[in-house]
């Protein structure tokens, strides 16, 4: 670990905070990835059920 | 085959799958060597102090918080012009990732600027117009959740988008037009007398290079969503009238 001096609280805020922030943009987009492509898939079942 | 089949829906969600994971695979090599590098292996700033490490995150941020709304502009500009259901797509999934890189510029500005010029925000030029393009992203973001009609929340986006540009080109530029603001210049020049030491340079603009490739990643990624979204709008809408 370097030796942060005076200023580690602020210099490890901004890379914690930063790094959450890009951690939660892709969990975001996978969560609404998967629950969009379920949705979808249960949708095109329904279709082709109703075709039979 | 010609630039805009691969925008096609159906080629656009095959060659996107084959993509990806070397665009997220790449994005994290370049932003685990570059902020490797630049916490760990690059020396304190002669009047800075340690802060000046803030610089591999604040940087990439704020400019890809820029070009991102600029992105937008174009891909709403391609919706406006030829009616390319993709490009309205692209815009809308870039939103959201133009926001994180907002808020990442936001806040590491912030907490650099406290102990380097006394505060925390300053409504100087440069700060208060990327306050404004924050503003916007959330309008943009808010305006296409508040429409249920596609197509219109398409074109009212894409109007909100090219009004928004104008301050996502002032804050690039603000530092130019304006010299009393307590934003230092530009960071990032192809002019090799104005950019910093090589010793912070090479590490920043790795990290500059895992930013831009993430979101890229990250759009392309939305985007496949959207898509997949609007089918799921269209079929419900179809079976309801069933």
């Amino acid at each position: 670990m370097p030796d942060l001096g005076s200023y580690a609280t602020e210099v490890g805020l901004a890379y914690a905070v930063s790094l959450a922030l890009l951690g939660g943009i892709i969990l975001l987009s996978v969560i609404r990835a998967r629950r969009v492509a379920r949705e979808l898939d249960a949708a095109v079942g329904r279709r082709e059920r109703r075709q039979e | 085959m010609t630039f805009w089949e691969f925008a096609n829906p159906r080629v656009f969600m095959g060659w996107t799958e084959k993509v990806l994971p070397w665009l997220f695979g790449i994005a994290a090599l370049f932003l685990a060597t570059g902020l490797v590098w630049g916490f760990f292996f690059t020396p304190d700033d002669f009047r800075q102090g340690s802060t000046v490490k803030i610089i591999y995150l604040h940087v990439p941020s704020a400019f890809m918080a820029i070009n991102a709304w600029i992105m937008m502009l174009v891909a709403s500009l391609i919706w406006l012009v030829r009616r390319h259901h993709v490009s309205a797509l692209v815009a809308k999934a870039a939103a959201p990732v133009g926001i994180t890189m907002t808020l990442i510029a936001l806040f590491t500005g912030a907490i650099w600027g406290q102990p380097m010029w006394g505060t925390w925000w300053a409504w100087e030029p440069r700060l208060t117009s990327f306050f404004i393009l924050f503003l916007f992203y959330l309008g943009y973001v808010a305006l296409w959740a508040a429409i249920e009609d596609p197509d219109q929340a398409a074109d009212l986006t894409s109007i909100l988008c090219m009004v928004g540009s104008v301050f996502a080109v002032l804050s690039r530029y603000a530092v130019f037009f304006w010299n009393q603001g307590l934003h230092q210049g530009a960071t990032l020049s192809l002019d090799a007398d104005e950019n910093i030491a090589d010793v912070f340079w090479y590490p920043l603009l790795i990290c500059l290079a895992g930013f831009i490739v993430l979101f890229i990643a990250l759009v392309l990624y939305r985007t496949r969503t959207e898509i997949r979204a609007r089918r799921l709008q269209a079929m419900t809408l179809r079976e309801r009238m069933a």
